[in-house]
């Protein structure tokens, strides 16, 4: 026993074990399970433990499936685009416009209030303001901006996507800006002293050198806006569909076999996205 | 030697917003195709000067002046020097060949004449079997060979170098910075070397620049600065020598013209140093002025002192130098 102890493969395994045994229970188990309710049958009033397809054959042989996809994509796609967009911009300032660590600190800080409130308060508290009477439409007919109200600001893709960039931006922030915050100011010098401009020295050395933080902040808002389904289910008032909302849907209806075929259509597409992006961009440099 | 490309600094301040000064009313004429090395301890303002002439630091008062033309208010790139920095600054998402040729991309200079140039330079300093390698795959020496011709590439008149031996290791420093006279030597532009380190200043420089608490303190040719030490922070700074203070003022005596005799003034050994060719003898003398010694090892040995004897020490009146400060 002694001698079992000292052996170092078996002070790795222990050391390892409590890690193990919390993903596989509460991360491998229930995905294990997902996957097999997936292959059961179900009726209106009882699931019918089986083995058969015929929930992967209904979700790909019906079109909403790949409707709700494609909206899935889109919305992702359009998030990530803007919160690459603002959080590049805001990390950018931070880190290299804000002189003092104080400052940044304080800053970056400020960045994070949005999340001293639930999501869905965030997102609510938008009605108020994009509604058919609210601030925004208010404000603008007021100015003579427009005659009559907007009504495209509000459940809306416009207002889906905007609350989806407000909810996410800050995990593009963060990332590039740990990123960034690591880049040699010498380095900044060098080009310069070589005669960069400062668009030169953005595109030539900052850019390829935040390389893995865009891409870490890429999968964290990519995989959140691929499962989301609160916020579609709000801010669209339930006129759009992600794939999140169907699984919802069908959860709702105790339809477990056929979320779960759902869920696990879903888990694979994300994991092949970000399976695609690691192999663009070693992050693991970053870790 | 190209000639003409003089650099001259005309009192030159360098203030920073907090009111310290970095830099005070500092002139200076560096003569073209000339190693100078500014030398000083830490925070004394000699990277700030360099940086000042690179153009990385905006200057508070005064101008600089290349080749008789006032630089100081143009971006790095169009003044004519070029700046080798402490840690080498290489960008690392480049290969070797691509970091060479980052000042001629950013110029516009297509590719493959920059490429052919970047390996005119890699040649120079003898990488171009490393071309095609990332900067993390090279040793520190090698780095150093890549930013010293990455520098070059943009052909400079002056080249600039912050503390560039710093992060090598002291048989690597000894080897580099044979190279580097070497280089200057060749290319015959000037270097200015910015170092704390006096023996490296000594080993290169056609002329030392001596900087304190922001100011120079001397200047002139290696061999004057270490035997005529005009101040006593340049003779303790140089190092071997003592300053004594006797009752005509202060005085520099170089510690190899002290020596052990049976006249002199009385002393008692405080300690005793082997170094190889010399033996460092410390002795404290009336006044509790320490005075070293630096005897041949063959005439310390015939007569071996240690710490508590009590010696005489006498030195020749003409080797004392008289300080001004």
């Amino acid at each position: 026993m002694q001698r079992l102890l000292k052996s170092a493969d078996v002070t790795g395994w222990l050391l390892a074990a409590p890690l193990v045994l919390v993903l596989a229970v509460f991360l491998i188990l229930p995905v294990v399970m997902i996957a097999v309710v997936s292959f059961w049958q179900a009726t209106e009033f009882s699931i019918v433990p089986a083995f058969s397809f015929e929930n992967y054959e209904f979700l790909f042989g019906s079109a909403v499936t790949y409707d709700v996809f494609w909206n899935t994509f889109r919305y992702a796609l359009i998030t990530w685009a803007l919160t690459l967009g603002v959080g590049f911009t805001v990390a950018y300032f931070l880190a290299f416009h804000v002189r003092t660590l104080t400052w940044q600190i304080a800053l970056a800080l400020i960045c994070t209030v949005p999340f001293w409130t639930s999501n869905v308060i965030r997102m609510i508290s938008w009605i108020p303001f994009l509604g058919r009477n609210g601030i925004a439409n208010s404000t603008l007919l007021s100015m003579g901006v427009i005659d009559q109200p907007l009504e495209w600001l509000l459940f809306s893709d416009f207002s889906v996507i905007l609350a989806f960039v407000h909810i996410n931006t800050i995990f593009m922030v963060i990332p590039i800006l740990n990123t960034m915050m690591r880049i040699d100011r010498s380095l900044i010098e060098a080009a310069r002293d070589a005669g960069a401009s400062g668009a030169q020295i953005l595109w030539n050395v900052i850019i390829p050198l935040t390389k893995p933080g865009i891409m870490i902040g890429t999968i964290f808002v990519l995989t959140l806006v691929m499962g989301d389904f609160v916020t579609v289910r709000f801010m669209s008032g339930s006129q759009s569909a992600n794939v999140g909302r169907l699984i919802s849907n069908d959860v709702g209806l105790l339809q477990y076999p056929s979320a779960s075929a759902t869920a696990v259509v879903l888990l694979v597409t994300v994991l092949m996205v970000v399976g695609l992006l690691l192999r663009l961009v070693d992050i693991r440099k970053e870790l | 030697m190209r000639g003409g490309h003089d650099l001259e600094l005309v009192h030159v301040t360098k203030r920073y917003a907090g009111g310290a000064v970095a830099v005070a009313d500092v002139s200076h004429l560096f003569r073209a195709g000339s190693y100078v090395c500014l030398l000083g301890p830490s925070g004394c303002g000699k990277s700030s000067t360099l940086r000042m002439i690179a153009g990385h630091e905006a200057i508070t008062e005064g101008s600089i002046l290349l080749s008789g033309k006032d630089v100081s208010a143009l971006p790095p790139a169009q003044r004519g020097t070029a700046m080798m920095f402490q840690s080498y600054a290489l960008f690392p998402h480049l290969s070797v060949a691509e970091n060479v040729a980052f000042s001629l991309k950013m110029k516009g200079v297509d590719k493959a004449a920059r490429m052919r140039r970047a390996g005119e330079m890699l040649e120079l300093v003898d990488m171009t079997a490393l071309a095609a390698r990332l900067p993390a795959q090279l040793s520190g020496g090698q780095q150093q060979r890549v930013a010293l011709a990455r520098a070059l590439i943009t052909d400079p008149q002056v080249l600039l170098l912050d503390e560039p031996l710093s992060a090598l290791d002291p048989f690597l420093r000894i080897r580099m910075r044979a190279e580097l006279k070497r280089l200057q030597r060749e290319l015959g532009i000037s270097f200015i070397h910015v170092t704390h380190g006096q023996d490296e200043a000594l080993a290169l420089a056609d002329e030392i620049v001596v900087m304190n608490s922001a100011r120079i303190e001397q200047a002139g040719s290696a061999r004057d600065v270490f035997n005529a030490p005009q101040t006593e922070f340049v003779a303790r700074f140089m190092g071997g020598h003592n300053v004594l203070a006797l009752p005509q003022g202060r005085f520099a005596i170089r510690a190899d013209a002290v020596r052990l005799a049976a006249q002199g003034a009385e002393a008692v050994v405080t300690s005793v140093e082997f170094q190889g060719a010399h033996v460092a003898l410390t002795a404290r003398a009336a006044g509790d002025q320490d005075i070293l010694a630096l005897i041949p090892e063959e005439q310390f040995f015939a007569d071996p002192k240690s710490p508590g004897d009590a010696v005489r020490l006498a030195w020749d009146e003409g080797r004392l130098h008289r300080l001004s400060a």
